[in-house]
């Protein structure tokens, strides 16, 4: 006979855990009341109804919820939300300005940079942050260096043909 | 048959939805919420084979937001008989039933669901609900089990998927004769998971009065749609699938899976919203693509005209269902032979009934074919392409009939002009870049085109402008874009004036979204009743106007700036206002359902081609494997938005690279299981992985195929990449690996 | 994911305070490998002190002894991309970015770098027999699948290979590790840092009880000049080593006054062979002498049905890796294709 069960503590109870949780989340002061094993993108994506960013592995091994925060590309999945009070985001839905597209966003579209468009908002999180860090000089590098972010359809050509069109490399050094 | 102006069909449009892609504001079925939503976590077996003795809910229950637990024990009645819960692609066998008895079939079963107010409370919970099973005796390696291989069952499937054609001819017989023979028994490829990057779910809104709203992920929202109301006993119309966007699927929603199933009765029997939502270890609990080991023999003549195939393939399936694909049936099509024996086995083992995946069966048999080949060719001392060319089949020697269209010889000649192909040095080992061999190598590919029936609705709506409608999903094929595309050509009207409406069962019937016949079938059918539309519409001008519009016909009227013109003559011509106005309805609309004629089909094979070519560099101490460039030249009939296209073949072709160099679903047989069941170690390719893919679509004219002449991109950009890669391997490194994914170090 | 309560630690006493007070509390840092494995309910805390506002363990500078130290909790990618890490220390800098995502990269630490747990199927797999995870239900990967375990120092409970590049470098660095603990400070050097399995795998390390990093001393020696660092895998990014080389050389001519060499992907921990290092001492960098280390690196090793390839897989990168270090501005730069 076999029994499964995962010996485990079940005595926690959510409420003596709930946290408050203040961020600025698209530019918007939001606060949430969360027990601490809420992950940032379950918050997000339950809580704040900001479903752009996806839930691709829920493990870092995707790149599918990859959001902004305080200026550098982060995994929501493996950040509990609670660790994020006072911290800026950035989503998806915050890289438009006012409606109008990102250049990234837009030469997502004009390459055709997606498919089912699962991972696009990771893909395009994550290529804001990498043209921010502005470490890649070359295509080579920007492949290298967005390689955190499957694509199962297989438009990884295509998606770093947009990045190209937008990234101009600083030369550093 | 009628053909249709083509203004929009051949513009590189950019996907119609692509704005709601990068801002995040596409919604898929996992995103629809509802205030009083719960939340369900599936609970899957710890063994492969057995029994459930006891589920241990009491406890679990009484943990805070728990609502309920469903097991086996304790889950609603549900439909008596297996056809109930079949569907649009199940083989022939007994579908699996979720929660329906004790029995364990496969390692990851669902076992329960536990159904919370918070999705962390259902994850919590379901971690630690205590089962005992009693344990039986499995067998996971259909490769030790090779005694048991049996031909499979027939069903409606096999009607989609022919089994193989009978030996022809006397193959021993020609083997032994012909002086170059290449033989080989160890083609293998192992288990493969299609992982789209969304994962499964489903959010089904509890509507009262005994209705749902289903948000599924799934390639055919009627499919979803008959499987549920089939097996909770409810009414059609009371049952409404709705997958707008869908992250991705390559077969693994051709079939409903148990979200489906157990968001649907948690909801039935809770009276309440509920969202399932699998994990990514549970996309490994339901289909995949089989391992499948493969037999070859081809020999010829000196001047390399091929005298005999031999073509075996032995796959694996589970207890319950034989799950067939076309495998073997490929070679006779691509290559005249007049000795055939192609023969298909099945081996049953305890594991999840396998499920098309993305090419299924193609990106199988093409693998062994096209690398024979290539290893008669280096017998022959001829080159791979001109081997190809010697055996170009002007027929399909398998059915004896023609071609509805084959320009595969310009794929060849064209693809291999651009790619430099006749700059290779035959020898292998002769080509190097410092540390690393390079090696070309080129294969041949096919997919067959089908068309299926299909309905589609077009009306012209009060504000003047045109919509149409069909049930059909967009999995990332462009689906929109392309249907937008076609119907404003049927129309003849301006892509501004049209909406194409979808993936909602409400709509007119398509089949399940897959074998890359969408555009064919959906396609033929907004083509249809677009026609359909502008004959009504002209009917009611001649209602409005006799005299005017008396001699007119459905071809010789425009439909523009709002008005209904004779084309010849602008400006006779009836508003779209006097239209409606006249017809004494909100809206005009014609529905229209394409039924292609299985006659005139039935006399031709119909088959988009390909040919592809490939440079990998290995690196000769490390053995390190990289696809520099690939090039694929495909026919297959016209192109309706070549932005789309491209795009389809290309990641099809990362897919091959895929298919020939990454993905690998490792299984532990003593434990039954599978050990690499994430995105970590199952290897798809990273950016980093993919290098310069070029396409070439050829021209191609198909007046049989369907209306469009289109023979559909989803699966031939595949197939060939695998053979291709592995042929290019051994022109850098002379080394043949006969097994898939090919490892860096079975090169050193 | 098991519930657990939390609590923000502002500095290392907080922290190690926190520890002693409740032994099955666990400290958070990037969370990268924590809460992956809270995730799949193979770790459960019952209470996480979130150390990330931790002073003191937040910078890089030069120290003492002409070194440089790394905060505990500085992010790889920080460390990766510091001005005096890629001046100095650039076979760090090429071993982090050779490791897991940039997005990763920007949550994990240093300290927790060190910590993160082997990436072994079954260790992974909380339904299958483990002595890591569980102390004396077996070793399935010794005669299951097997591919991606260790070849040396490996034990009859355990053949699990540590997963960490930076470490590897640090290894070859010779780096100091400085871990704070209910008996106050301590440094340990890196060789003894991590362990190999023996009879207790489910230690990966030596930290103890209530012990926390603050920091990692790097020597004055950095081997700017020649080093490299060689990643072996299934894929070109973005997947663990099956066998990686750090080699950092110190040359008069094409004579070797020092080496070292360290290698990732093949044990419970960087492996290093001083003998080897030793060897090479004087010699000229040439194949056949790194092919001589390499025999000497390897020896010993014992592969399993699956993994086998990985001895003559090493020592080929170590031939490789060598002569790689004798031009890195050629072959390091950043984002290069491991192919070479």
């Amino acid at each position: 006979m076999e029994t499964t069960q995962l010996s485990r503590n079940t005595n926690t109870s959510k409420i003596d855990c709930i946290r408050t949780v203040t961020f600025t989340i698209n530019g918007q002061s939001t606060q949430l009341q969360l027990p601490p094993w809420v992950s940032l993108l379950d918050a997000l994506r339950h809580h704040l109804h900001l479903t752009g960013t996806k839930k691709g592995c829920d493990h870092g091994q995707c790149g599918a919820c990859t959001v902004m925060c305080d200026g550098k590309r982060i995994l929501s999945c493996l950040t509990l939300a609670v660790s994020k009070d006072q911290s800026s985001i950035t989503t998806i839905e915050g890289i438009a300005d006012n409606g109008e597209l990102h250049p990234l966003q837009k030469a997502f579209i004009e390459y055709d940079a997606f498919q089912c468009g699962y991972c696009t908002p990771g893909q395009i999180c994550s290529a804001v942050g990498m043209m921010q860090e502005g470490k890649a000089q070359n295509r080579a590098e920007v492949q290298e260096l967005m390689s955190g972010n499957l694509c199962r359809c297989g438009a990884n050509s295509q998606i770093i043909d947009a990045i190209m069109e937008v990234y101009i490399p600083e030369t550093h050094e | 048959m009628e053909t249709i102006n083509q203004k929009q069909q051949g513009k590189a449009l950019s996907r119609l939805e692509g704005a709601l892609k990068v801002t995040g504001a596409a919604q898929y079925a996992g995103e629809y919420s509802a205030p009083d939503l719960l939340y369900g976590h599936v609970v899957n077996s710890t063994i492969p084979k057995g029994k459930i003795q006891k589920i241990y809910t009491e406890e679990i229950l009484k943990l805070p937001g728990i609502i309920e637990i469903f097991t086996h024990e304790n889950r609603p009645s549900l439909a008596w008989f297996n056809f109930q819960y079949s569907d649009m692609d199940a083989p022939p066998g007994s579908p699996f039933r979720p929660l329906h008895d004790a029995e364990i079939k496969y390692y990851g079963q669902p076992v329960a669901l536990v159904v919370a107010e918070s999705f962390e409370e259902a994850r919590f919970a379901a971690s630690v609900l205590k089962i005992d099973y009693e344990k039986e005796a499995f067998t996971t390696n259909f490769t030790n089990q090779l005694d048991d291989a049996r031909a499979p069952k027939r069903g409606f499937a096999t009607l989609l998927k022919p089994l193989p054609p009978k030996p022809k001819g006397d193959f021993d017989k020609a083997f032994d004769e012909s002086p170059v023979q290449v033989s080989a028994d160890d083609y293998y490829h192992g288990t493969e998971h299609h992982n789209p990057m969304e994962m499964h779910a489903t959010t089904t809104m509890f509507e009262g009065e005994g209705k749902l709203t289903i948000y599924d992920k799934t390639q055919g929202t009627v499919n979803s749609q008959l499987y549920v109301a089939n097996v909770f006993g409810l009414s059609f119309k009371d049952v409404r699938v709705i997958a707008p966007y869908v992250g991705g699927a390559f077969g693994s929603g051709l079939q409903p899976q148990y979200q489906l199933f157990m968001s649907v009765m948690a909801a039935l029997e809770l009276k309440r919203s509920v969202r399932v939502t699998l994990t990514r270890a549970q996309m490994y609990t339901f289909g995949h693509r089989p391992p499948t080991l493969q037999q070859i023999k081809v020999a010829a003549e000196m001047d390399g005209k091929i005298t005999a195939l031999h073509h075996k393939a032995t796959a694996e399936t589970s207890r319950f269902e034989d799950y067939t694909e076309v495998v073997v049936n490929w070679g006779n099509i691509l290559y005249p032979v007049e000795n055939t024996k192609l023969d298909y086995e099945l081996v049953p083992v305890d594991v999840y009934s396998p499920l098309d995946m993305r090419a299924p069966g193609g990106s199988t048999g093409l693998h062994p074919l096209e690398c024979a080949l290539d290893e008669l060719a280096y017998e022959l001392k001829m080159d791979p392409l001109d081997l190809r060319l010697k055996n170009y089949a002007e027929q399909d020697d398998s059915e004896n009939r023609p071609f509805s269209s084959k320009e595969l010889k310009e794929c060849y000649l064209q693809g291999a002009e651009k790619f430099g192909w006749y700059n290779r040095s035959p020898q292998p080992r002769s080509m190097r870049r410092g540390n690393r061999l390079v090696g070309y190598g080129m294969a041949t590919g096919i997919w067959e085109s089908m068309t299926l029936p299909a309905k589609a609705e077009a009306t012209l709506t009060k504000e003047g402008k045109f919509r149409v409608r069909s049930a059909v999903t967009d999995i990332g094929t462009g689906t929109l874009t392309v249907m937008t595309q076609i119907a404003a050509d049927a129309l003849g009207v301006g892509l501004d004036e049209v909406e194409f409406e979808y993936g909602d069962s409400k709509m007119p019937f398509a089949p399940i979204q897959g074998g890359s016949y969408t555009v064919s079938t959906v396609g033929s059918a907004v083509v249809a009743a677009c026609q359909a539309l502008r004959k009504r519409l002209l009917k009611i001008a001649q209602k409005a106007n006799g005299s005017l519009f008396e001699t007119a016909s459905e071809s010789k009227v425009s439909l523009t700036n709002g008005h209904l013109s004779l084309s010849e003559k602008p400006d006779v011509a009836v508003s779209f206002q006097e239209l409606l106005t006249v017809s004494g309805k909100r809206m005009i609309k014609a529905s229209k359902t394409n039924i292609p004629n299985p006659l005139t089909l039935k006399k031709y094979t119909r088959a988009a081609h390909s040919a592809a070519f490939v440079e990998v560099e290995v690196d000769e101490e490390l053995g390190v494997i990289n696809v520099t460039r690939a090039l694929t030249a495909v026919a297959a009939g016209t192109i309706v938005n070549p932005k789309t296209a491209r795009s389809q073949i290309v990641g099809g072709m990362v897919w091959g690279i895929s298919k020939a160099l990454r993905e690998e679903t490792i299984t532990d047989h003593r434990l039954g299981r599978y050990m690499n069941p994430n995105l970590a170690e199952y290897h798809i390719p990273v950016h980093a992985d993919i290098h310069d893919l070029d396409v070439i679509f050829v021209e191609e004219k198909d007046d049989i195929v369907n209306p469009l002449g289109s023979k559909g991109l989803g699966e031939i950009g595949i197939v060939a990449l695998p053979p291709a890669i592995a042929n290019a391997v051994f022109h850098a490194t002379g080394k043949r690996i006969h097994q898939l994914p090919i490892h860096f170090d079975m090169l050193l | 994911m098991n519930n657990f309560t939390y609590t923000k630690a502002q500095s290392t006493e907080e922290a190690v305070a926190g520890l002693a007070k409740n032994s099955q509390a666990e400290l958070l840092a990037g969370g990268t490998n924590l809460i992956d494995l809270m995730k799949y309910n193979l770790q459960h805390a019952e209470h996480l002190i979130d150390i990330n506002h931790v002073q003191g363990c937040q910078t890089i500078e030069e120290n003492s002894a002409g070194g440089i130290r790394l905060g505990a909790l500085v992010t790889n990618a920080d460390t990766a991309y510091h001005p005096l890490i890629g001046q100095r220390y650039p076979l760090l800098s090429k071993a982090i970015l050779a490791g897991a995502s940039a997005q990763i990269r920007n949550m994990a630490t240093n300290g927790g770098n060190l910590l993160q747990r082997t990436r072994c199927y079954y260790f992974y797999d909380a339904h299958a027999p483990c002595n890591k995870r569980e102390p004396g239900t077996g070793c399935s990967a010794l005669e299951g699948y097997n591919r991606i375990m260790a070849i040396l120092g490996t034990s009859p409970q355990c053949i699990a290979v540590f997963p960490s590049d930076m470490c590897v470098a640090l290894a070859a660095l010779e780096a100091v590790v400085r871990v704070k603990g209910p008996a106050g400070e301590r440094v340990i050097n890196f060789e003894d840092f991590h362990r190999l399995p023996a009879d207790t795998p489910h230690l990966d390390n030596s930290l103890q009880a209530g012990e926390m990093i603050t920091g990692i001393d790097l020597p004055e020696e950095g081997f700017e000049q020649n080093y490299s660092y060689l990643k072996l895998r299934d894929r070109n990014s973005y997947s663990f080593a099956l066998v990686s080389v750090a080699t950092g050389l110190k040359l008069s001519g094409d004579r070797i006054d020092l080496a070292r060499i360290a290698l990732g992907g093949v044990a419970h921990k960087p492996w290093r062979v001083k003998e080897a290092e030793e060897f090479l001492k004087g010699k000229t960098a040439s194949p056949e002498n790194f092919t001589k280390a390499a025999d000497l690196i390897l020896e010993g090793a014992v592969g399993f049905t699956h993994n086998a390839f990985k001895i003559e897989l090493a020592k080929r990168a170590i031939v490789r890796n060598g002569i790689m270090a004798l031009n890195p501005s050629e072959t390091q730069r950043p984002g290069a294709q491991p192919s070479l």
